[in-house]
C-alpha cells in the first residue's frame, strides 16, 4: 500500500510526438484511480509509465515517496493486469500464480500459501493444475488477477482489463475487482475508455483528452459539474446535450434554429450550453416558470430501453438534435411537438471559445 | 461422393507406392550376394545374404586404410545431424532473439544482412570457407565439420517470425515479475518455441544428415567419414577384377535412410503442431 504521484510527467515520442503533456496526479493511499478518455488519450502511456514500461521524458514519479524514475518495473512494487491477460500460455495457473514469486527468491512454502489464498478468494481453486488455453474468458482473467494479489505489491495497474470479456461478465468482474480492492485496500491505478466503468469503479476519476488532464474528480462531482465540454460530452451516456447559443432580446437563443430560451447568467454574448438528457422535462399543459429553461421541439425517434426511453428531438428551421430521457411509459409519437423545461441549476454554461466551464 | 473417395485413395496409394518402391526395391536387393545384382540387376525377391550383408557394412571395416566400418559412420553421422541441428537452432534463436526484442544500432540491417545469406548456398561460399576452416586447423576435426555450417539464415528468419507473434504484454508481463533478458528467453520463449524448435530440428536434423559436399572437402581421415559418404566408398572400389559390392551400398543406404526416418517419426506430431499452431 502506498501513495503514488505524479509530477508534471511528460512522455514525447520519437518524431517529437507528444503523448503526455505535463500530467500531475497525487494519489492517496488505498485509492482506486481510474484514468478515462478517448483513444489516443495517453491514459495507457501513462499507466505504463508508472508501471516502468516506458520511460518517462521529464517530470518525476514517486511511488511511496520513493522516486521510481529509473527504477526496472520489477523493483518498483507493483503489479499490473493486461487487456489481453499476458498469461504465460505453457504454464499451468498455479505456476503463472506464482512465477513473479519465485523470480524474487520467495520460499516455497510462502509461494504455496499466497497461491492458495489468492485462488481462494478468487476462486480458482480448482483450476490451478490448468493450461490458460482451458479457461473461459472470465477464468483467465481472474488468474491475471491472482498474478497480481499474490505478489501483495504497494499499488495495482489495470490496463483495460474488462474489454476482451462479454457484456454480461463484464459487469460482473467489474463489481469484482472493486469488491476485491476494498477489501485489499491497495492503492489501484485503472484504464478505461469506457466511461461506465469508470464511473462505478472510481474513487476518484481522471478524464484525459489529448495528453492532458481535463478533470480530475470524484465520478459524481464530474459528473454534476464537468470543467469542460470535452468531459460534458464523454461522462454519461447519452452524452450531454451542448447546444450553441447565443444572447438575443430576451435571454439566450439558438445560434442555429429556433425553440430554445434560457437564462444569461454570465452575460455573455454566446456559450455552449449543456443539459443532461434526464433533467428535461416534458411540461404539458402547463406554463414554464420564469428564468426556466425552455424548449420546443419535434419527436424524431423514441428509442425504448427497458427502464426507461429516450426521445431524439430536434428544433425547428435546422436546429440541432437534442436527447431527452424520459419514463419508460411515455409515448411520445414522431413528429409531435414537445414543450420542455429544465431548473436552471441543471444549465451548464460553456466558454464557446475554449470550452471551459464559465461558473459564478 | 463415393467415388471422388476411391479416386483420392488411388491418387495416395500412387503416391506412395512411388516414394517406397524404391527404397523396397533397394532393401530387397541389398539382401543377395554382389554376383546376383551384378549379372541381373535389381532384385524382387527376398535373398538369403541379408544378416551377413548387414553385419559387414555395420562391422566390418572398410575403405583404403581398413579402419572405418558401418557402426563409426553412424556415429560420425550422428554427431553431424545432431550437431548440425542443435547449433542451429542454439544460434538462429539467439540470433532472432536479439533482433527481435533489443533494440541495437543496425539491428534490421543485421537481420536483413542475415537473411540475404538465404541466397548464397553452401556450394556458392565454399572455397572461402574451406580456405578459413583450413588456416584454423580444423580440418578433419568434429568442430572444422559441424560449427562452419551452423549458422542459419532460414531458422533465424523462422524463428523471427515465431517471436514477433509473441504478444509484447508477454514480456511486460515477465518484467513485472521479475524476469530479466535470460530468464524470460529461458522461462517464456524457449517453451513457447517448443513445436518450432521441432520443427526446425527435423529439417536441419535431415539436412545435416544427408551432408555430402562439406564433409567431403572437409574430412580426408577416413575415421570422421560420414554415412552418406561411405555408401560413395563402396562403390569406389575398384581394385583388379572386384565386382563392386552393390548389395553393402544398398544395405548402408538403408542403413543412413532409418535415423532421419525415426527421427520424423518420432517429431512429425510436434513437427505438424509447430507448422500450422499459433498456440500463444
Amino acid at each position: 500500500m502506498a501513495t503514488i504521484t505524479l509530477d508534471t510527467v511528460r512522455k514525447v515520442y520519437a518524431g517529437d510526438v507528444e503523448a503526455v503533456k505535463g500530467v500531475s496526479i497525487n494519489i492517496a493511499d488505498g485509492e482506486f484511480i481510474v484514468l478515462v478518455g478517448p483513444s489516443g488519450c495517453g491514459k495507457s502511456t501513462l499507466l505504463r509509465m508508472i508501471a516502468g514500461l516506458e520511460d518517462i521524458t521529464t517530470g518525476e514519479i514517486k511511488i511511496a515517496d520513493r522516486l521510481v524514475n529509473n527504477v526496472d518495473p520489477a523493483d518498483r512494487d507493483i503489479a499490473m493486469v493486461f487487456q489481453n491477460y499476458a498469461l504465460y500460455p505453457h504454464m499451468s495457473v498455479y505456476n503463472n500464480l506464482a512465477y513473479g514469486l519465485k523470480n524474487r527468491g520467495m520460499k516455497k512454502a510462502e509461494i504455496d500459501r499466497r497461491v492458495k489464498e489468492a485462488a481462494r478468494i478468487l476462486e480458482i481453486g480448482e483450476y490451478l493444475d490448468r493450461k490458460p488455453r482451458a479457461l473461459s474468458g472470465g477464468q483467465r482473467q481472474r488468474v491475471a488477477m491472482g498474478r497480481a494479489i499474490v505478489r501483495e505489491p504497494a499499488a495495482f495497474l489495470f490496463d483495460e482489463p474488462l474489454s476482451n470479456l462479454d457484456a454480461k461478465l463484464r459487469v460482473q468482474m467489474r463489481v469484482e475487482i472493486k469488491r476485491l480492492q476494498r477489501s485489499l485496500g491497495t492503492t489501484s491505478v485503472y484504464v478505461t475508455h469506457d466511461q461506465l466503468e469508470a464511473m462505478t469503479l472510481a474513487d476518484r476519476l481522471v478524464v484525459l483528452n489529448k495528453g492532458q488532464i481535463e478533470q480530475i474528480g470524484s465520478p459524481i462531482e464530474v459528473y454534476d459539474n464537468p470543467a469542460s465540454t470535452f468531459v460534458a460530452s464523454f461522462i454519461g451516456s447519452p452524452a450531454m446535450n451542448l447546444l450553441e447559443v447565443k444572447a438575443g432580446e430576451a435571454g439566450l437563443g439558438l445560434a442555429k434554429g429556433t425553440g430554445l430560451s434560457a437564462p444569461n447568467p454570465h452575460g455573455k454574448p454566446a456559450y455552449k450550453l449543456g443539459i443532461r438528457p434526464e433533467h428535461l422535462h416534458v411540461v404539458d399543459g402547463q406554463t414554464v416558470p420564469d428564468g426556466h429553461l425552455s424548449i420546443t421541439a419535434t419527436v424524431n425517434v423514441l428509442e425504448p430501453v427497458g427502464a426507461e426511453s429516450f426521445v431524439y428531438a430536434s428544433f425547428a428551421d435546422g436546429g440541432p438534435e437534442i436527447v431527452i430521457r424520459v419514463s419508460s411509459h411515455a409515448r411520445h409519437q414522431p413528429g409531435s411537438t414537445l414543450q420542455l423545461t429544465a431548473d436552471p441549476a441543471n444549465l451548464h454554461y460553456f466558454d464557446p471559445e475554449n470550452g471551459q466551464r464559465l461558473t459564478g | 461422393m463415393n467415388r471422388l473417395k476411391l479416386s483420392d485413395h488411388l491418387i495416395l496409394i500412387l503416391g506412395v507406392l512411388f516414394m517406397v518402391s524404391p527404397v523396397v526395391l533397394a532393401f530387397i536387393t541389398s539382401t543377395h550376394d554382389a554376383l546376383t545384382i551384378f549379372r541381373s540387376g535389381l532384385q524382387f525377391t527376398p535373398g538369403d545374404q541379408m544378416v551377413e550383408n548387414y553385419r559387414k557394412v555395420m562391422f566390418e571395416a572398410g575403405g583404403f586404410t581398413k579402419q572405418v566400418d558401418g557402426w563409426v559412420m553412424l556415429q560420425n553421422s550422428l554427431i553431424l545431424g545432431l550437431g548440425f541441428a542443435i547449433g542451429k537452432i542454439v544460434i538462429s534463436m539467439l540470433a532472432a532473439y536479439a533482433i527481435v526484442y533489443f533494440r541495437f544500432p543496425l539491428g534490421s540491417l543485421c537481420f536483413w544482412i542475415i537473411f540475404s545469406t538465404l541466397l548464397l548456398p553452401l556450394e556458392v561460399r565454399i572455397l572461402p570457407s574451406y580456405e578459413i576452416v583450413q588456416s584454423l586447423g580444423m580440418v578433419n576435426t568434429y568442430s572444422g565439420l559441424i560449427v562452419p555450417l551452423i549458422a542459419s539464415a532460414t531458422a533465424t528468419f523462422f524463428f523471427r517470425q515465431f517471436y514477433m507473434s509473441v504478444p509484447d504484454e508477454l514480456l511486460e508481463a515477465a518484467r513485472i515479475d521479475g524476469a530479466g533478458p535470460w530468464k524470460f528467453f529461458i522461462d517464456i520463449l524457449v517453451p513457447l518455441s517448443k513445436t518450432m524448435i521441432a520443427a526446425i530440428f527435423i529439417i536441419m536434423f535431415v539436412f545435416g544428415w544427408n551432408q555430402y559436399l562439406w564433409p567431403t572437402l572437409i574430412t580426408t581421415d577416413e575415421s570422421f567419414f560420414t554415412l552418406v559418404r561411405g555408401i560413395r566408398q563402396i562403390l569406389q572400389v575398384w581394385v583388379g577384377s572386384q565386382i563392386p559390392d552393390y548389395q553393402e551400398a544398398m544395405a548402408l543406404a538403408i542403413i543412413a535412410m532409418l535415423p532421419p526416418v525415426i527421427v520424423v517419426v518420432i517429431f512429425q506430431s510436434w513437427f505438424i503442431k509447430g507448422l500450422v499452431e499459433s498456440d500463444k
